[in-house]
């Protein structure tokens, strides 16, 4: 019998993964993976710290993945979620998956299998939400500048989103929660890590980190969004059900409201 | 820029153009090829909603607000006491292109009064579209609104650079049309509607044999008619609309209950209710007989001219043919299935899926989510009791009505969940 052990990783999904390799490999009973930033340390179970191998994750991506392509993104979507406790859940997920002998033949009436698949699914709808709710606002640097604050983790899954559409102009999307953003530089796009002490909210006071013409055209959208309502139609409860209040300092149609 | 020109153009030109309901930029397949700006080949997504709740996704405006036509309904008539703008088309342009770039909208909806003649108006919002494709090499989403009465040269050129075409009839009778829009022949709508039809099916089979085939407004071609201006039934409404999904293979009918905006003696006054619920209605029967497999004389008839307002329309065909009912779960086809109350069409998969497995019971039922406080009148299952004994349509209608309180109240937005 394996000393029973807590994994800490680096908090990357390949950190992540790179855990999974090992605890199958070593046959580890693992009783926690935890990212060195909120490691607890179990009273009972040993430690081990591990480092991050590409080739070593990429084994166990490329595994799921034969299984069941739909897992593999249930699997990132809900590592994404950064739910408490998630790490642990999706090692059980993949051991059962691993076990059984088709992937698609999830059973859907399992709690893990169901938990999975619920993050899944709401990290899925902000990842949806971001791509509509991100504005941009042009830096004198000629760079499309926009501030965003998701519950979950979901900028690498709205990346190839914006690189698709935006192919002509150099755009940077900063989580301020998570302190890193995705920069597109008209080739390619790339992780950044910044610290921002000034954060651009969609304010009624000017940055000059912007362009007059920018705010502009914050007015313009501004003033459009009022003239679409219709008095007489008006129905502010599914307002806000579409456009949830946590989001409105980031929204330049909402910018006095903020 | 002009800023402040431009800031009271658009404040002019967009109130004018709220009117519209057409808000999808789904449906087309134009992706970022070439490096440009935009791609449209995903779904539509709405950027923001309005406070009315309706979703925002183009940069909806008119070229001009000037009118040559007096149409009683529009608040551009010439007769209507109201500031008057024009677009230059440079700045439509960029407009569109700096919306888009900051990630508010998925692209134009450019529509426009009538400024000396058909053909010149429309001109112009080509012209538009055409600067947008080929200086800016944009690939967001552009729908143009056809000027009634405007060529065929033009309505062909317009599908080249458009995702979409539509012309509104606005008025769904005849008779009404000439009542309200005395300036407007019914031909002035349907010619550039078969037009733009014929198009499409031209461009469906040239690209058969010939790959590169320019796109033809490749999320075809939509009209929309206003509901409560004048004394049409839904029965009128209706039909006119499947004669038009028939006829010019509309992709969609929209309905837009009446705003009243001007006092005039033929219309509903000033600060009459707008008739949301019924166009609710509107939208569950052009569900139904889009989805559902339903014949619109099986919804309005003569017998039947209007839609009930406090049950949706299915429920209302169920309880008026008792005789098809109760529909066995377990046996039932696909179409029946579908028209049982409580059963939408994803409930009709699931249940189809799951009774290959075994028989389905209420629980089952419960578990693939039936609404079952309605569904339960109308079916059996494999369970012993069956829910409808022998109560007649309007103890049903009774018993249901009183366990959905308030479900039907939110049903007032065209977006919501339509029905299940
Ligand atoms: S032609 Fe069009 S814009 Fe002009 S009054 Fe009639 S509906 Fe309004």
């Amino acid at each position: 019998m394996n000393l029973s052990k807590t994994l800490i990783y680096d908090g990357s999904f390949n950190g992540f993964l790179t855990a999974v390799f090992i605890a199958f490999e070593e046959k580890l009973e693992v009783v926690d993976i935890q990212r060195n930033s909120q490691e607890q340390g179990g009273l009972f179970s040993e430690t081990e710290t591990i480092f991050t191998n590409v080739e070593k994750a990429k084994r166990v991506w490329n595994g799921i993945r034969n299984k069941s392509n739909n897992s593999i993104s249930q699997i990132y979507f809900a590592f994404l979620s950064e739910a408490d406790g998630v790490e642990l859940i999706l090692y059980t997920y993949i051991r059962k998956l691993m076990s059984s002998k088709n992937g698609k033949q999830m059973d859907y009436s399992d709690g893990t299998v169901l938990r999975i698949s619920k993050l899944a699914r709401s990290v899925g709808r902000e990842k949806h939400r971001m791509e509509a709710f991100v504005r941009f606002q042009l830096t004198k640097d000629d760079i499309y500048f926009a501030n965003i604050e998701p519950d979950f983790d979901v900028l690498p899954l709205i990346s190839k989103h914006f690189r698709s559409r935006y192919a002509d102009q150099q755009w940077l999307i900063y989580d301020v929660k998570r302190k890193y953003g995705i920069y597109y530089n008209l080739e390619r796009v790339e992780m950044v890590s910044l610290n921002l002490n000034e954060i651009h909210f969609n304010k009624i006071h000017k940055s000059d980190a912007f362009l007059n013409e920018e705010y502009d055209y914050q007015t313009l959208w501004n003033d459009y969004f009022k003239s679409t309502h219709i008095k007489s139609r008006i129905n502010r409860k599914l307002h806000t059900q579409h456009v949830p209040k946590r989001y409105w300092k980031y929204l330049s149609e909402k910018k006095e409201t903020a | 820029m002009n800023f402040q020109r431009i800031q009271e153009k658009l404040n002019i030109l967009a109130d004018a153009a709220k009117y519209d309901v057409s808000c999808s930029s789904s449906g087309s397949k134009r992706s970022n090829t070439n490096n440009g700006l935009g791609d449209s080949s995903g779904m539509g997504i709405c950027h923001s909603y309005t406070e009315d709740g309706r979703c925002i996704s183009l940069l909806k405006i008119l070229l001009t607000n000037h009118c040559i036509f007096d149409c009683a309904y529009c608040v551009t008539r010439k007769s209507n006491d109201v500031k008057r703008a024009a677009f230059k088309i440079q700045e439509v342009v960029d407009l569109t292109i700096n919306f888009y770039r900051r990630n508010y909208i998925e692209g134009l909806f450019l529509s426009s009064g009538i400024f000396k003649n058909a053909d010149y108006t429309m001109e112009r919002l080509i012209a538009v579209a055409k600067k947008l494709r080929e200086e800016e090499r944009f690939n967001g989403y552009i729908h143009l609104k056809s000027i009634p009465g405007a060529s065929d040269e033009l309505m062909y050129e317009a599908g080249l650079y458009a995702d979409r075409l539509s012309v509104n009839i606005e008025i769904p009778t005849i008779s009404g049309l000439k009542l309200l829009a005395p300036d407007k022949k019914h031909e002035d709508f349907t010619k550039p509607m078969l037009k733009v039809k014929n198009e499409l099916i031209r461009f469906k089979n040239e690209r058969k044999i010939i790959k590169s085939t320019p796109k033809y407004a490749p999320a075809g071609q939509s009209t929309q008619m206003i509901v409560g201006a004048t004394g049409e039934t839904d029965k009128d409404i209706m039909y006119s609309a499947t004669y038009y999904y028939k006829k010019y293979n509309m992709k969609r009918v929209y309905y837009s209950g009446y705003v009243p905006v001007a006092e005039d003696s033929r219309l509903p006054s000033i600060g009459s209710q707008v008739p949301m619920l019924r166009e609710n209605r509107l939208y569950q029967t052009d569900w139904l007989l889009r989805f559902y497999g339903f014949t619109v004389n099986e919804i309005l008839n003569n017998d039947h001219p209007n839609l009930d307002v406090d049950i949706d329309p299915k429920l209302s065909w169920a309880l008026r043919n008792l005789h098809h009912f109760p529909v066995d779960i377990n046996t039932a086809d696909k179409q029946m299935l579908a028209r049982v109350p409580g059963l939408g069409i994803k409930s009709v998969h699931k249940i189809i899926n799951a009774r290959r497995f075994r028989k389905l019971n209420w629980d089952h039922l419960k578990n693939i989510g039936v609404a079952l406080n309605r569904a339960k009148y109308f079916m059996i299952c494999d369970s012993r009791n069956w829910e409808r004994r022998d109560l007649d349509a309007d103890r049903i209608k009774g018993m249901i009505l009183k366990q959905s309180v308030g479900k039907f109240r939110n049903q007032y937005s065209q977006q919501l969940a339509l029905f299940n």
